[in-house]
C-alpha cells in the first residue's frame, strides 16, 4: 500500500511520469472533422438518423456494450409515441423484485426502465470479451475526444467545435486497416490508427456493409452506420443538446439586447462628467 | 463601512425609525450609493463586482445542486448524471456552476493583473492586496475539491496527485495527507469531507469579500494613474456612475459566460471526467483544471535536487511559493511611482510576465519531458525573478515618467487632445 502511495505521489510529481511519454503518440491519425445535423449554434438532432443509430445499437454493439443511463422513456426524444417505445421496451427481459415469495423474477421491461445491460458485472464483461471490458455507451461521445493541439484549440471556441467524441467514434468504426507499417500488434487486437491509447484495440472490427438493414433508403455501408451510431451515441451523452442550444439563442439576443440599453444608460449617465 | 463622515438623511418615518436603531440603510447608502470613487477608472476595475456576481452565482447554482447531489463513492456519479438527464434544468445549473467556476478564475485573474499592472496593492492598500491573495487562496482549495466531487477519472486521479503534494513535507506530511483523505488513498471519507468543505469554503469566501470591500472602501480605491483622490471633483459617486458601468461589463462578461455554457460546456472541461472514478486504471495523462496549469508547471519543472531538499519537495516548494510571493509583494516593489502608466520598464516587464504566466498554463498540459521541461524551467525562472528581482530593482533603477498632478488634471489632459500630456495619459 505505502508503495502504491509513494508511486502515486512520484507520478503526480512529475518523478515516474513514463507513461505520457508513450500516450502522446497515440492516436496514430487524427479523426476527420465531419459535417453533423447538430452542430453549431442552431444544430438538431436528426431524428431519423437517431433510429438508425438506435437500430444499429440494438442490432450491433448492445451484445457487447451496455447503456445504462438511458432509459426506454428517453426514446420519445427520437420521435416515437408512446405505443412505440412501450413496444420497444417489452421485447426487453429486466430483473425484478424480490416478489412476495422473497425470489427475484424477470419481466417485460417498461418505459421507465433503463436498457439492460449485456453482462451482469465489469467482470464477467471482461472475461467475456479477451480482460477488456466494453466501455458503457451512455457518455461515451463526451468521454472520448482526440487533442486538437495549438492553435486549433482557440478557433474551436470560436467555430463552436463540439464533436470530437462523434468524430472520434466515427473514425474508429471505419478505420481498421491493414498494418502497413508494422506496428507491433499484440496478439487478439485489431490495429487502428484512429485509436486513442494504443496502435490497436480488442474490439474486432464490427460493422459490415449491409449488415443492418435501413428502411428509409439510407445506404448500408459500414460509413453511413459509423455515423447514425457515433450520432445516437452523441444524444445519449447529451440529451438535452437542443433545448440547451435553443435556450443559449434567447439568453444571447437577450443579453445583446440588454446589453445595449445599459450601454446607452451607461453613456447618458456618463455625458455630464466628462 | 466607508471613510468619512456619513451623508445619508433618512427621508422617511420608518427610515428615521430604523436609523435610530439599526442604520443599515445608512450603511448601504454610505458604501453603495454616495461613496466616491475616482472619476478616471477603466473597464479593468469592473471585474471586481464581476467577481462578487460570480461568487453569488456559484453559491446559488451549488445550493440547488447540492438539493441533488450524493457525496457516496458508488452513486456520486450517476447522481451528477440524474441532474443532467432528469432533473427541471439540471443540465443548465451544472453546466452554469461547471462553467461558472472557470469564469470565476477568468475574472479573478484580470483582477489580480490589474492590480499587479496599476500598483493597486501599494501602501496603504498592502491589507487589502493580502485578503485578496487569501480569497485567491480559499478559491483554489474550493474549485480543487468541487472538481473531486463529479467522481469521473479526472476527478479521482487529481485528488489523488494533489493530496499526494503533500506528502512531500518532511515528518507530518504523510499524517497531513492522511488527514485530508480520511484514509490512505481517495476514497468514500475523502469525497465526504471535500463535499463538506466545498459547501463551507464559498461562505469562508464571502467573509473575506466583506473585509476586501472594507479595506477597500476604508483606503479608497486606486486608479490608473496612481494618484491618491486629492479632491472632489477626482471622484464621482459610486451610484449611478461605477453602479452602471459595472453593470454594463457584467452583461458583456455574462454574455461571453453564456456562450460556453450554451454552446460549448464542455470545451474547459477534460473528456475524462465523463468516464467514471476507477482506481485501478490510471488516466495517460493526469491534469489539473486549466486555472491551476501554471502552478502544475512549477511543480514538474524541479527535476533536479537543491542541496537536502530533494526535486519532489522542490517543486512542491515551489508550487507553493509561487502563490506565497504574491503575498509579500506590496513589500517587494520598491517604487515610488504606484502605475505602470509612468513606469515604461516596468510595463515591458509586466507584460512578459503575463505571457510568461499563459505559456506556463501552456506548459502545464504538455507532458513533463524533452524540451518542455527546459521551457517550463525558463518560464518557472522569470516567473520568481519578475517578483523577487525585477520588481525591487526596478523601483530603485527605472525613471518613470512624471504623473500628472491630480487625477482631474489626467482627465482633462486625456480629453484635450494634442498636449504631449494627453499621449501619455492616453496610454492609460
Amino acid at each position: 500500500m505505502k508503495t502504491f502511495l509513494n508511486g502515486l505521489a512520484a507520478l503526480g510529481l512529475g518523478i515516474a511520469m513514463a507513461t505520457p511519454a508513450d500516450a502522446a503518440e497515440y492516436p496514430l491519425k487524427k479523426p476527420p472533422q465531419l459535417e453533423w445535423s447538430f452542430d453549431g449554434p442552431f444544430g438538431a438532432y436528426d431524428k431519423g438518423q437517431l433510429q438508425r443509430g438506435l437500430k444499429i445499437y440494438r442490432e450491433v454493439c448492445s451484445s457487447c456494450h451496455s447503456l445504462d443511463l438511458v432509459a426506454f422513456r428517453n426514446l420519445e426524444d427520437l420521435g416515437y409515441t408512446e405505443e412505440q417505445v412501450r413496444a420497444i421496451a417489452a421485447e426487453y427481459e429486466v430483473e425484478d423484485g424480490p416478489d412476495e415469495n422473497g425470489d427475484m423474477f424477470t419481466r417485460p421491461a417498461t418505459p421507465s426502465d433503463h436498457f439492460p445491460a449485456p453482462f451482469a458485472n465489469p467482470q464477467q464483461a471482461a472475461a467475456s470479451n479477451n480482460g477488456a471490458a466494453p466501455p458503457d455507451f451512455s457518455l461515451l461521445a463526451k468521454a472520448r475526444a482526440v487533442e486538437r493541439g495549438f492553435p486549433t484549440f482557440v478557433f474551436d471556441i470560436f467555430t463552436q467545435y463540439a464533436e470530437g467524441g462523434p468524430d472520434y467514434i466515427h473514425a474508429l468504426l471505419t478505420g481498421y486497416e491493414e498494418d502497413a507499417e508494422g506496428h507491433e500488434v499484440p496478439e487478439g487486437t485489431y490495429y487502428n490508427p484512429y485509436f486513442l491509447n494504443a496502435v490497436s484495440l480488442s474490439m474486432a472490427p464490427p460493422l459490415s456493409d449491409g449488415m443492418v438493414t435501413y428502411e428509409d433508403g439510407s445506404p448500408e455501408t459500414v460509413d453511413q452506420y459509423a455515423r447514425d451510431i457515433a450520432a445516437f451515441m452523441m444524444w445519449a451523452a447529451e440529451p438535452h443538446m437542443e433545448a440547451r442550444k435553443e435556450t443559449g439563442f434567447t439568453v444571447m439576443v437577450f443579453l445583446v439586447l440588454f446589453g445595449g440599453l445599459v450601454y446607452l444608460t451607461k453613456r447618458k449617465v456618463w455625458a455630464e462628467v466628462h | 463601512m466607508s471613510g468619512g463622515h456619513s451623508t445619508y438623511t433618512p427621508k422617511t418615518g420608518f427610515g428615521r425609525w430604523m436609523d435610530a436603531r439599526l442604520p443599515l440603510p445608512r450603511l448601504v447608502y454610505d458604501s453603495f450609493v454616495a461613496y466616491p470613487v475616482p472619476r478616471n477608472l477603466n473597464y479593468a476595475y469592473t471585474f471586481g463586482g464581476i467577481l462578487t456576481l460570480m461568487l453569488a452565482v456559484q453559491i446559488l447554482t451549488g445550493i440547488v445542486l447540492a438539493m441533488h447531489y450524493a457525496s457516496n463513492t458508488e452513486i456520486a456519479f450517476n447522481s451528477v448524471e440524474k441532474i443532467m438527464r432528469d432533473v427541471n434544468s439540471g443540465w443548465l445549473l451544472r453546466y452554469l456552476h461547471s462553467n461558472g467556476a472557470s469564469f470565476f478564475f477568468i475574472a479573478v485573474y484580470v483582477h489580480i493583473f490589474r492590480g499587479l499592472y496599476y500598483g493597486s496593492y501599494k501602501a496603504p492598500r498592502e491589507l487589502l492586496w493580502i485578503l485578496g491573495c487569501i480569497i485567491y487562496l480559499l478559491m483554489m482549495a474550493t474549485a480543487f475539491m468541487g472538481y473531486v466531487l463529479p467522481w469521473g477519472q479526472m476527478s479521482f486521479w487529481g485528488a489523488t496527485v494533489i493530496t499526494g503534494f503533500f506528502t512531500a513535507i518532511p515528518l507530518v506530511g504523510d499524517w497531513i495527507q492522511q488527514l485530508l483523505l480520511g484514509g490512505f488513498a481517495v476514497d468514500n471519507p475523502t469525497l465526504n469531507r471535500f463535499f463538506s468543505l466545498h459547501y463551507l469554503l464559498p461562505f469562508m469566501i464571502a467573509g473575506v469579500v466583506v473585509l476586501h470591500i472594507w479595506a477597500l472602501h476604508v483606503t479608497g480605491q486606486s486608479n490608473p494613474t496612481g494618484i491618491e483622490v486629492k479632491q472632489k471633483t477626482d471622484t464621482v459617486a459610486f451610484t449611478p456612475y461605477a453602479t452602471i458601468k459595472d453593470g454594463f461589463a457584467m452583461v458583456v462578461f455574462f454574455l461571453v459566460f453564456a456562450y460556453f455554457v450554451f454552446y460549448i460546456p464542455n470545451y474547459l472541461g477534460h473528456p475524462d471526467n465523463y468516464i467514471e472514478a476507477n482506481p485501478l486504471k490510471t488516466p495517460a495523462h493526469i491534469v489539473p483544471e486549466w486555472y491551476f496549469l501554471p502552478f502544475y508547471a512549477i511543480l514538474r519543472a524541479i527535476t533536479f535536487n537543491i542541496g537536502p531538499i530533494d526535486s519532489k519537495l522542490g517543486g512542491v516548494l515551489a508550487m507553493f511559493g509561487a502563490i506565497a510571493v504574491l503575498f509579500v509583494v506590496p513589500w517587494l516593489d520598491t517604487s515610488k511611482v504606484r502605475s505602470a502608466v509612468y513606469r515604461p520598464w516596468y510595463k515591458l516587464f509586466f507584460w512578459l510576465f503575463v505571457a510568461d504566466a499563459i505559456f506556463l498554463g501552456w506548459l502545464g498540459s504538455r507532458p513533463a519531458e524533452g524540451t518542455y521541461v527546459a521551457m517550463a524551467q525558463a518560464a518557472t525562472l522569470y516567473y520568481f525573478a519578475f517578483f523577487v528581482v525585477v520588481m525591487p530593482v526596478l523601483g530603485l533603477v527605472e525613471t518613470p515618467r512624471r504623473p500628472p498632478n491630480s487625477i482631474t488634471e489626467a482627465v482633462l489632459e486625456k480629453n484635450k487632445p494634442g498636449t504631449p500630456a494627453a499621449q501619455t495619459a492616453g496610454e492609460a
